[in-house]
């Protein structure tokens, strides 16, 4: 039983190869994340999923339909939600009206009861409801971007980076909040991450990226033991 | 005073017309960076659909004007449209993630074909209509001089002031109004959350060559004749309201409309009425020298 399957996926940027054949699972209820260098194909990956770009070869399948030629569009509307690379707010509309852009496949009448879990994983973004996506803090930027996605009541939630740029303790929050919601809603979550340590901690299971090939794959405990996981990933890290 | 009052009045109708057709400039422009220059051909197809709505309602014997006007005030507005979405389809969406200038070369394009479609299937002679609203107010009578407001002014001006609003609150607080501003500052983030971008391009067209029609059947009202030049002057005009207004703004657009109307109104009025549209572009000038985006317009000011 898988959720999302990915298999012998290439997809292109102009004429250059920017995934060269990709297999990857993720089974319902796991978080699974994909680590690598940067430039290594991990954002593409994402985007891939969500057909932009498309994938050239391969297929792509989620919760047993083929969405390898759907438009994007139609693709989150069978039940993915991204928060992509650059959070990508919209700065000139409000937290609040970010947050119902996010529901925008969501059920009308739900909308109220996700508001609120949201405001209650980020308190800020309550606080900050009328105020323009623009003028918040990066963190507090990243938090809309995840409230956003949480919105839609994904059953597969993809986030890129998520802690990128952001102070130590907004990271810390923000893969508890991951953690949380994947075991409290049994929401299915993949990881990508540059923070390879706590992603990997994190995840029930993980995949590296290298040049646009999946290397190595095994659960977060294996490849946090893995020597050169741990050569190329974490030297320096704790 | 009386003089002046009477210009104001010619100035905000004409304003009215102008601020109607420059929403639909402003509008594409938000969502798709484009300026659609066939925009003013379909302000004329408006007016000739108007016309010959007029033509059809007298020969199957509606007399009755408010009902005469509703009715070809609806039916323009629905057959305009088709034409503004069928522009948008052939014209630009296959052209989308083409190189820039190319949608705007065949904007041109498109703009000339309709023009030529027009002349070919009505006629390169004007096109006169009876008045149909008539009467007015007269009002500060004496001195051998009456303000007059007559009643087409003020339908013109309350349909106007009702359109804006309406379109206000529909772009400001609808579901259908975030998406497009969304699609406005980030397509692909926008198709992330699944909305059918597409649509939502096409759903603009519409509602600005909606705009347009009732901008064009008013002007058939106002002046009595059309023909099928009228959409390059107004057009240009409507255009430079919008980019004086701040090109992307709704308040803007009205705005812009306004003051062109009036600068053109008085400026014909107290100087001399050959350099009427000197006049309105110079304005524009000065504003953008000094506000390169427009007045209502906000510069691109954004944490990241």
């Amino acid at each position: 039983m898988t959720l999302l399957s990915i298999s012998g996926v290439h997809t292109f940027y102009g004429r250059i190869e920017a995934l060269r054949g990709v297999d990857l699972e993720i089974r319902p209820g796991e978080i699974v994340t994909l680590i690598g260098a940067n430039g290594a194909g991990k954002s593409t990956l994402l985007m891939t999923v969500c057909g932009h770009p498309r994938a050239a070869k391969g297929s792509i399948r989620f919760d047993g339909g083929d969405i390898t030629r759907l438009p994007t569009h139609a693709i989150i509307r069978r039940g993915i939600a991204h928060a992509p690379e650059g959070r990508r707010i919209f700065p000139r509309m409000t937290v609040l009206e970010n947050l119902q852009m996010g529901a925008t496949t969501g059920a009308p009448q739900q909308f109220d009861d996700d508001l609120a879990r949201v405001f209650v994983i980020f308190p800020i973004l309550q606080q900050r409801k009328d105020q323009r996506g623009g003028t918040l803090s990066g963190g507090e930027q990243q938090m809309l971007a995840i409230g956003r996605a949480l919105m839609a009541r994904p059953r597969l939630l993809l986030l890129d980076e998520p802690s990128l740029g952001l102070a130590p303790l907004v990271v810390k929050q923000i893969f508890s909040v991951i953690r949380e919601i994947n075991e409290r809603q049994s929401m299915t979550v993949f990881l990508v991450e540059q923070n390879a340590y706590h992603a990997l901690k994190l995840a029930h299971r993980g995949y590296v990226m290298v040049n646009g090939r999946i290397t190595l794959h095994g659960t977060g405990a294996e490849l946090l033991a893995n020597s050169d996981v741990r050569a190329a990933y974490l030297e320096g890290g704790q | 005073m009386e003089y002046f009052l009477q210009q104001l009045i010619n100035g905000v109708t004409l304003g009215a017309i102008y601020g109607l057709i420059a929403i639909g400039y402003t509008m594409v422009y938000g969502i798709i960076g484009m300026i659609n220059f066939a925009h003013g051909e379909i302000f004329m197809i408006g007016a000739f659909i108007s016309f010959i709505a007029f033509l059809l309602l007298g020969a199957l014997g509606i007399t009755f004007v408010p009902l005469a006007l509703l009715l070809v005030l609806l039916l323009a507005m629905v057959f305009t449209s088709v034409y503004g979405w069928t522009v948008e389809r052939l014209a630009y969406r296959p052209l989308r993630g083409s190189f820039r200038l190319a949608p705007l070369i065949s904007a041109i394009g498109m703009s000339i074909f309709l023009q030529n479609y027009v002349q070919v299937l009505q006629g390169a002679r004007v096109k006169p209509l009876q008045p149909v609203v008539t009467g007015g107010f007269q009002m500060f009578k004496g001195d051998g001089f009456a303000v007059s407001f007559s009643y087409l002014q003020i339908v013109i001006i309350l349909v106007t002031v009702v359109l804006m609003a309406s379109f206000s609150l529909l772009i400001g607080r609808t579901a259908l109004g975030r998406a497009q501003r969304a699609c406005e500052q980030d397509r692909v983030m926008t198709a992330l959350l699944g909305i059918d971008v597409d649509r939502t391009i096409s759903t603009t067209f519409v509602m600005g060559a909606a705009l347009a029609a009732v901008a064009g059947l008013m002007f058939m009202l106002y002046y009595g004749v059309i023909d099928f030049y009228i959409g390059f002057l107004a057009g240009i005009k409507a255009f430079t309201a919008a980019v004086l207004g701040g090109i992307g703004s709704l308040p803007g657009a009205m705005l812009g409309g306004l003051l062109i109307g009036l600068i053109e109104t008085f400026w014909s009025a107290y100087f001399s009425i050959e350099y009427k549209d000197v006049a309105a572009y110079s304005i524009l000038v000065l504003v953008l020298i000094f506000r390169p985006t427009g007045l209502l317009g906000k510069p691109e000011i954004e944490k990241v």
